[in-house]
């Protein structure tokens, strides 16, 4: 008898989850977002986010060919980081910027670490950073939605430029009704200035629900984070609800919480763990938005928190089954 | 008055983790077969955790069915009994299907099966008696660890132990043995409970089974209420199906909600397990004193032409059985001994069927059984179902690094290899693999 039987350790099922079909859901939940911003700012979007995708998969492959690896192209996550690093970007930055974010995000922030999983930090997001202190004002142009009759982009302040500072006047709601702040409908709907991929609240909503569906998220991270926010707006907007409304749906908040706080490598794998890190994330965003003198604190408060996530993780290790509590015994000795 | 109290409780403490998988039964309503005597039978002097056996018989010896050719004074091991009648033609090394060698006797059969004629029940007046009995017997947990039972049962009268729990879980996809067991012997399974109840007198005997298996607990019922047996303490369990329920430390959470500390035994917090199949076999040794010279396992899986449940003499070889449920229907890439999540898979199918042995299952090619192996993602879902707590991610990366410190501080030791990590995998990493290499990591440091 010659029959070549496979011999390896156990078990000898496998679920049907792949690393590939995971990206491909979050690529999936994050469609609905792309095709509102076609919509709102113009073809010129989806040459953006052609940009990023692509030149992220060039980086991907270039990178793993140079440094004598596999080719990963395969598990998706390269188009994972493009399509949320576009989301970051203004409609209207000039492409080559946006290869120079791709360029961070997959060759320094990625590759450079190991690849998949191995990477501290979150690629897009720190690519919207660098280029952020890079070039200022490209990053910093937003464009109105749904205005481009003209042929010209009609430019517009963000809602979270508009609220800055709202928090040291007395009357919040006579402020808010001064500021030229646009409805809450429109905030909603995402009729608003602001990166491409992160101003329609209902498709950003519409994809978290699809990856909580599939299983591919956990809502820990989102919730603490948002419910962070709203809490310290509360106090800080004195109670005023429209306030923490505004302050919910402006900037990158939802885009953050729910696609780039939860990314797996860069946050903690234990429930616990996402909690204290959700709720960090949290709180750094109110104080840079309430304190700070940049308008939006999302992308810093997820760096930041990414890079305590070896320490949050050392904390929240699991008791092993069974074991009980060791009394500290070394208490009364002298300190 | 109804033996089985209460009807069908639920389970009392719940655990954590787990996983969904196919359960794949497909063999549950087909009743045992047994198989025609096999020309010769190899019996490996170690079926068992714990100490191997000697051989008692040289070649050329005749042998009778029942008739001790391997023991040993070590306290934890278990004789070896001829399971046909015969010639020993040998006596030397063969390889285990688990890659260990062990000696082994072959015997030829001389298809009579002529029983020895010291056969005959035992005679059980104490607890010590009993104990020695299933010594005797040759009797080792027949779900799969092959931990001897006499020695399971041998705990100090005063240590508390107040729980028996009947596993019946049989959790791992594919085996039905267990579940034909209680179908096909229910009065053997409560006749082995009433045994060990006269002289063990635990307050309460638990039977417990997954969800997925109503119609055993029908019958249980039934016949436990037909018999005019008086010991109420023994209670029907239903427990979730939720692999790896029917793990030791797993069974005795749901159904006590105590937790068996790393390191500790189930005799620690006042309970013992033991396999349905094992307590149907006192049941019947009780009674016949015919040892454990043969057993029921499950042959199935896509690449078997006919899947069965077959009673095989112990020692048959497995080519033997395969080829009695048909041979192959399809070219196997994969032969497992045992069930797909803690099986082990065989590299030749020229092996002997031992003692613990529940199935054999043989599969073709599919995208299942394999998955490509991809870097870790740290998307958590191996810490999420892992029973025990552990963060298996972790532990692969500490077993690399050797940091022998970090890996007693996750708790390595209390891993039972369930697999439910490895399963749950999206990138396909051998976890299991890894958290076997991360306890010889703590243990070659122990030895320095």
């Amino acid at each position: 008898m010659d029959k070549r039987l496979t011999v390896s350790a156990s078990p000898h099922a496998r679920s049907s989850e792949t690393t590939t079909g995971i990206m491909l859901d979050v690529i999936i939940s994050l469609l609905p977002a792309a095709v509102v911003s076609v919509i709102y700012f113009g073809i010129r979007t989806l040459a953006v986010i052609a940009t990023t995708v692509i030149s992220c998969v060039l980086f991907e492959f270039l990178s793993r060919k140079i440094m004598k690896r596999s080719n990963t192209l395969g598990d998706l996550s390269a188009i994972v980081t493009g399509l949320i690093l576009s989301f970051n970007l203004p409609a209207t930055i000039p492409l080559w910027m946006a290869v120079i974010g791709s360029f961070i995000a997959i060759v320094i922030v990625k590759q450079m670490f190991g690849g998949i999983g191995q990477n501290f930090v979150n690629p897009a997001i720190t690519a919207r950073i660098i280029l952020m202190s890079s070039f200022p004002l490209a990053m910093s142009t937003w464009t109105q939605p749904l205005v481009t009759s003209t042929g010209d982009p009609v430019t517009t302040a963000s809602p979270l430029a508009m609220l800055a500072g709202i928090t040291k006047e007395k009357n919040i709601a006579a402020a808010m009704s001064q500021a030229g702040l646009p409805t809450l409908k429109e905030m909603i709907f995402g009729l608003r200035g602001g990166c491409l991929g992160e101003v329609c609240a209902i498709a950003l909503l519409i994809g978290f629900a699809y990856l909580l569906i599939r299983r591919v998220i956990n809502p820990i991270i989102p919730l603490t984070f948002i419910g962070t926010v709203a809490v310290f707006m509360l106090i800080a907007g004195k109670g005023n609800l429209h306030f923490v409304a505004y302050e919910i749906l402006s900037g990158g908040l939802l885009l953050g919480a729910i696609f780039m706080a939860t990314d797996y490598t860069t946050s903690p794998i234990n429930n616990k763990g996402k909690v204290i890190f959700g709720i960090g994330c949290g709180l750094i965003t109110s104080v840079i938005r309430v304190f700070g003198t940049l308008p939006e604190g999302v992308s810093f408060s997820i760096i930041l928190m990414n890079i305590l996530v070896p320490h949050i993780e050392r904390l929240t290790t699991p008791k092993p089954f069974g074991s009980v509590k060791e009394k500290k015994e070394k208490k009364g000795e002298a300190v | 008055m109804s033996k089985i109290v209460d009807g069908v409780l639920t389970a009392v403490g719940k655990s954590r983790g787990g996983i969904s998988v196919n359960h794949n039964k497909n063999t549950a309503e087909l009743p045992v077969e047994r198989m025609p005597i096999p020309e010769r039978v190899v019996l490996p002097m170690s079926q068992h955790i714990g100490a191997p056996c000697t051989p008692t018989v040289k070649v050329g010896d005749i042998v009778d069915a029942g008739q001790v050719i391997g023991d040993s004074d070590k306290f934890v091991s278990a004789p070896i009994h001829a399971t046909v009648s015969g010639k020993v033609v040998s006596v030397g090394e063969v390889y285990l299907a688990n890659g260990m060698i062990s000696t082994a006797v072959t015997i030829e059969s001389d298809g009579e099966m002529r029983y020895s004629p010291d056969i005959k029940p035992p005679e059980v007046n104490s607890r010590a008696d009993l104990i020695k009995a299933v010594r005797d017997s040759g009797l080792v947990g027949l779900g799969g660890a092959g931990f001897p039972s006499h020695v399971k049962l041998n705990f100090p009268e005063d240590k508390g132990v107040d729980t028996l729990i009947i596993n019946a879980a049989e959790c791992e996809p594919y085996i039905t043995v267990d579940y034909r067991e209680c179908i096909e012997h229910p009065q053997d399974i409560l006749n082995g409970i009433y045994s060990i109840q006269k002289y063990f007198k635990f307050k309460q005997v638990i039977i417990a089974a997954e969800d997925n298996k109503p119609a055993a607990f029908k019958v249980l019922d039934e016949i436990s209420r037909a018999d005019d047996n008086d010991d109420n303490a023994v209670k029907l369990m239903t427990l979730r199906s939720r692999y790896p329920q029917g793990a030791e430390k797993m069974m005795i959470l749901s159904a006590t909600g105590r937790k068996v500390p790393p390191g500790k035994l189930p005799a620690d917090v006042g309970c013992v397990v033991m396999n349905v199949g094992s307590v149907a076999f006192i049941g019947r040794y009780l009674s016949t004193g015919r040892p454990l010279i043969s057993r029921s396992i499950t042959v199935d899986g896509t690449a078997v032409a006919t899947p069965k449940n077959v009673r095989v003499p112990i020692g048959t070889n497995i080519q033997d059985i395969i080829d009695f449920c048909g041979g192959y229907k399809e070219e196997p890439k994969k032969i497992i001994f045992g069930g797909p999540m803690m099986g082990i898979a065989l590299s030749s199918t020229n092996a002997p069927i031992c003692k613990q042995n529940n199935a054999i299952l043989a599969f073709k090619d599919n995208k299942y059984l394999f998955k490509k192996e991809r870097d870790c993602i740290r998307c958590g879902r191996c810490v999420e179902v892992c029973p025990m707590g552990l963060m298996p991610t972790l532990i692969e990366r500490f077993a690399k690094a050797k940091d022998v410190d970090r890996l007693n501080r996750i708790g390595i030791n209390v891993c039972m290899e369930c697999g439910s990590c490895a399963y749950s995998c999206p990138s396909g990493r051998p976890l299991v693999q890894y958290m076997r290499l991360a306890k010889q990591v703590v243990r070659e440091e122990a030895k320095k």
